[in-house]
């Protein structure tokens, strides 16, 4: 449904051109869920905005790419046809709740308005499906709050809002960037389960944005991890968990505090800060902070390479290689703990 | 080390709502109520709760920055509260404080060094302030050399060694972490914790440590309290919290956190909360956490349950709390 | 801040200023105090730039060397202002019991236009510049006093003070190295704009007769001189009305310009006027578009299609 191709969006900020999205090629099918994981300042991000063709224009540029939504570029569209097109194909939520309403407003009216701008409807019908979608969304009491104003609703409530306005004109593709990151743990649970209830009723597709693998793992069908503007793997949720083969992908699940596991075993964190994305690395952006760096690294920069179906990585370490190096390690990290 | 460093003791600290022409006030916010608590020295005590539960307010008032309305603060054995502006600042030398956000919580106009050696020139404590500070950068991993960078020449988890530095300054015996590594990104968490608890070891100090990720305290504390609404719901080992949560709340807290394992998570028995956090303005008659609680029977609602010893050093506050037998049937 | 056009005029404009009107007397080639009857109220010409006024001196000395009175008055009382200000509004904005006395004296004079305030406090000391510089500065710190209070009001909650106040530091370091440092701009910007309307109070004191003794000439004692000649001479009352509007112009331009040096929005705003990127990255993307298109018709040649 959904097919990246190549693409690239570049920031021109004055202290240079920051490669936000570098080369990035990905697919989205109907009803699936897909999660991409980065840390801040990956550009996953800027890639979602990309997606919605929503980066502030005169900074963004993309010099390279496509962004193919049901065979159609939306690189290529006039503002006119993408504002049809978000909302009613793609719509998007944001990570901060709080700001995402006009406070101005009654809650009712702006989902009414939403529903009404993409679909031409009387407005009684569209206050019936109004208040059906606060439903769907779990807001106890919909006919009600429909009354009341954003200030009203607690963080976790004008979340659920904002994904009833996303959902107002049926979109095929939802794309939720951090929705759960300003919310606590509980209403994160609500959060989740509903958008999993959401999707099973509606069949829309979702691409979760996040930097929180437990989110990935619980909601996730497929798993991006990106990493300084790129993604360097790529696969099924278990592939990412079981069968990691990307050193940083492995790096970070091995450097989390975790909850299911015993133990005050000393945590072990990734060396440095993420790179400058001005002038990145030569080679593999990671190979600065790779446990595995070769010095072929820095000079090689690996093209992501599918090793089983569905599987793509992006490191020039053979899977056997990456498997032998990965016990090295872990053996050494033993002795350091017993000693 | 048993001796208790800090004991907290039905402390309370509500803030007036003003409302109206003559600023009357009509209601307080019960930020923190009537909580107790004990840490002894060299430990770490977490303190889990999620976003208005109280967390931030009990540790300014651990520093002395809020004004309990009631209740008592020990220090190594002496009530805090009624010191005179001298002995506070000496008190000061003592407790410190890690916060939240590296970015607004470092003077944008001050170079690194002169922010660490802020406390230093405070109480006058070395003479050559340069070389001290330069010591510290070393121990807490920044390079000596950025003496004179500004702050925003760095990454966050470097601004928080900056913190952190700036808290250990004085070699205090206390250090209120607020949040520590919540701001920052994954991958730099790890490097802040175990940062943390090398200093622990270190310079022999005592942590409170302040988050809402169960799975940061789980690495770090040896003692948790978790609270909801201003009150400690239950309080516990590390171990003996973990695996043998006995309140609701906490059991749904535990649940909700998603666990980094696509098996796991597929398996695991979830306990939804309904419903959001009640406002402290107006808590909820008798068990502040009734109104969410997926086990509540019509006495929750009427009267206050008190914090009950269940096992050593495990204090819950509830009248049904879960059994262990059920516990294990959940989990397995 | 030199980064932009504007602001390097409006300073050159300001420093030529001064430095004239500090060097005139090596470089003038007639004497302001020249009087010479038989050349009462010249219009404009070669030998005098500007005119000459009723006793016959040359406008063009005149405006210059009534600068002096004008920029002195403006920098002093912009300075003295600054420091009023500043001091109380610290105060004011940090310690909550000094600003409820302080805030309600300042409400007071506020009720006062500064400029009425102004004029009774020079008609009750009497006028010489030394009297002219306190009323005008008594007229204005208020002004400064709330700026700096509120600015003060907005960094006092900024997280680094709690965390100088845990590290034991005094209020009076936390002030001057936290606080102050801090608040910065808005106290430059707002005493460039005293600078301003002191220069303009100053004038309009003097065109009241309130001003420095009659025999120094200011701009506005000018002004008022020239009134009852404006139908004859209009270049007695242009010239120094037009020495006032750039100066103070001037001085507003420099101030909207420390503004945006100061504004963090502004920088940002900076970046997006950068154009040339952008052109180039249309380009490109349709020069991608072209090649893509070339591309696509040179393969359907290739497979034999029509194109």
């Amino acid at each position: 449904m959904l097919e990246v191709k190549d693409l690239k969006a570049y920031l021109d900020t004055s202290t240079g051109v920051v490669k936000a999205v570098d080369q990035v090629s990905f697919t989205v099918k109907a009803g699936e869920t897909v999660g991409i994981v980065g840390e801040s300042g990956s550009g996953k991000s800027v890639l979602a905005l990309s997606l919605m063709q929503l980066n502030p224009t005169p900074l963004t540029f993309y010099p390279q790419g496509e962004i193919l939504f049901e065979g159609r570029n939306l690189l290529g569209l006039r503002e006119r046809a993408l504002r049809k097109m978000r909302g009613n194909e793609i719509s998007m939520i944001f990570q901060d709740p709080m700001s995402s309403l006009n406070p101005i407003f009654k809650i009712g009216n702006q989902l009414i308005e939403a529903i009404r701008s993409h679909k031409k409807m009387p407005r009684h019908k569209a206050e019936a499906e109004a208040i059906e979608l606060l439903q769907d969304v779990g807001i106890p009491d919909a006919e009600r709050r429909m009354h009341e104003y954003p200030h009203e609703f607690s963080g976790g409530m004008r979340q659920r809002v904002m994904i009833a306005i996303a959902l107002a004109c049926r979109p095929k593709l939802l794309i939720a960037d951090e929705p759960t990151t300003a919310l606590d743990v509980t209403i994160q649970a609500q959060i989740l389960e509903m958008l999993r209830t959401i999707q099973n009723k509606y069949g829309t597709a979702i691409l979760i944005i996040t930097h929180d693998l437990g989110v990935v793992a619980r909601l996730a069908d497929r798993v991006m991890v990106m990493y300084s503007g790129r993604i360097v793997e790529e696969g099924s949720t278990a592939d990412i968990f079981y069968r990691t083969s990307m050193p940083y992908t492995w790096s970070l699940l091995r450097s989390i505090p975790r909850l299911d596991e015993a133990g005050q075993d000393r945590l072990i964190p990734i060396q440095g800060q993420p790179p400058n994305l001005v002038t990145p690395p030569k080679g593999c952006n990671f190979s600065p902070r790779c446990p595995f760096a070769t010095p072929e690294c820095a000079e090689i920069d690996p093209a992501l390479t599918e090793r089983r179906h569905g599987h793509r990585v992006a490191c020039i370490l053979s899977e056997m290689e990456f498997e032998e190096q990965k016990q090295l390690l872990e053996a050494v990290d033993r002795k350091e703990v017993l000693a | 080390m048993s001796q208790n460093l800090l004991e907290i003791r039905n402390l309370a600290v509500h803030f007036p709502i003003k409302e109206g022409l003559f600023k009357k006030t009509t209601n307080y916010v019960k930020a923190v109520n009537d909580l107790s608590l004990t840490v002894r020295k060299g430990e770490t005590l977490g303190i889990v709760g999620e976003s208005g539960c109280g967390k931030s307010t009990l540790a300014r008032a651990i520093l002395g920055l809020n004004k309990p309305t009631s209740g008592d603060i020990l220090f190594e054995g002496e009530s805090i509260l009624d010191y005179n502006p001298k002995q506070m600042h000496q008190l000061r030398r003592d407790i410190q404080m890690v916060f939240q956000d590296p970015f607004t919580s470092l003077n944008p106009r001050m170079p690194i060094g002169e922010i660490i050696a802020a406390p230093l020139k405070a109480y006058k404590t070395t003479v050559n302030v340069e070389q001290r500070v330069k010591e510290l950068m070393e121990l807490v991993g920044l390079k000596p050399e950025y003496y004179h960078r500004l702050p925003h020449e760095f990454s966050g988890g470097q601004r928080q060694r900056v913190g952190i530095a700036r808290a250990i300054a004085l070699e205090p015996k206390l250090i209120v972490c607020d949040e520590p590594v919540s701001a920052l990104d994954v991958s730099v968490q790890a490097q802040v914790i175990n940062l943390l608890e090398d200093l622990q070891k270190e310079l022999n100090l005592t942590y409170v440590f302040i988050a809402h990720d169960l799975s940061v305290i789980k690495h770090i504390a040896d003692k948790v309290a978790v609270m909801y609404l201003g009150k400690v719901m239950e309080t516990a080992e590390r171990d003996s919290f973990y695996q043998s949560a006995r309140h609701p709340y906490t059991n749904a807290l535990l649940s909700a956190i998603p666990l980094p394992d696509p098996e796991k998570e597929k398996k695991r028995e979830r306990i939804v909360l309904q419903g959001d956090l009640p406002s402290p303005a107006n808590p909820p008659t008798g068990c502040v956490f009734h109104t969410r609680c997926p086990k509540a029977q019509p006495i929750c609602k009427e009267k206050l349950p008190r914090l009950e010893q269940m096992e050593e050093e495990h204090f819950v506050s509830c009248f049904f709390p879960i059994e262990e037998e059920q516990k294990r049937a959940l989990n397995t | 801040m030199f980064k932009s056009k504007r602001n390097i005029l409006a300073a050159s404009i300001l420093v030529l200023m001064t430095v004239a009107t500090l060097t005139a007397s090596l470089w003038l080639p007639t004497s302001p105090a020249h009087i010479d009857p038989s050349e009462r109220l010249l219009s404009p010409s070669g030998q005098h730039w500007f005119g000459t006024d009723h006793f016959g001196r040359d406008i063009f000395a005149l405006t210059i060397v009534a600068a002096r009175i004008s920029l002195l008055v403006g920098i002093v009382v912009a300075f003295l202002a600054t420091l009023l200000g500043t001091a109380t509004g610290l105060i004011a904005g940090y310690y909550k019991k000094a600003d409820a006395i302080v805030m309600r004296i300042i409400d007071g004079m506020l009720a006062f236009p500064a400029l009425l305030l102004a004029l009774a406090l020079v008609a009750a000391l009497g006028g010489n510049v030394k009297n002219i510089i306190i009323a005008l500065t008594f007229a204005f710190w208020p002004v400064m006093t709330r700026i700096v209070r509120s600015a003060v009001l907005q960094v006092k909650n900024i997280q680094y003070i709690e965390a100088a106040k845990t590290t034991g530091t005094s209020d009076f370091v936390i002030l001057t190295r936290y606080v102050l440092p801090n608040a910065l701009s808005p106290i430059i910007v707002q005493g460039t704009f005293i600078f301003a309307k002191a220069i303009l109070a100053e004038a309009a004191l003097s065109f009241l007769g309130l001003g420095v003794n009659p025999a120094t000439p200011t701009w506005g004692s000018m002004l008022q001189e020239s009134q009852i000649y404006i139908s004859i001479a209009p270049w007695f009352s242009i010239f120094p009305g037009l020495a006032i509007v750039i100066t103070v112009l001037s001085l507003n331009m420099l101030g909207d310009g420390l503004r945006d040096a100061f504004d963090p929005h502004a920088v940002k705003q900076k970046r997006v006027k950068k154009v040339w990127p952008l052109w180039r990255a249309r380009k490109t993307q349709k020069q991608w578009a072209r090649e893509k298109e070339q591309k696509s018709v040179a393969e359907n040649e290739y497979m034999g299609k029509e194109v």
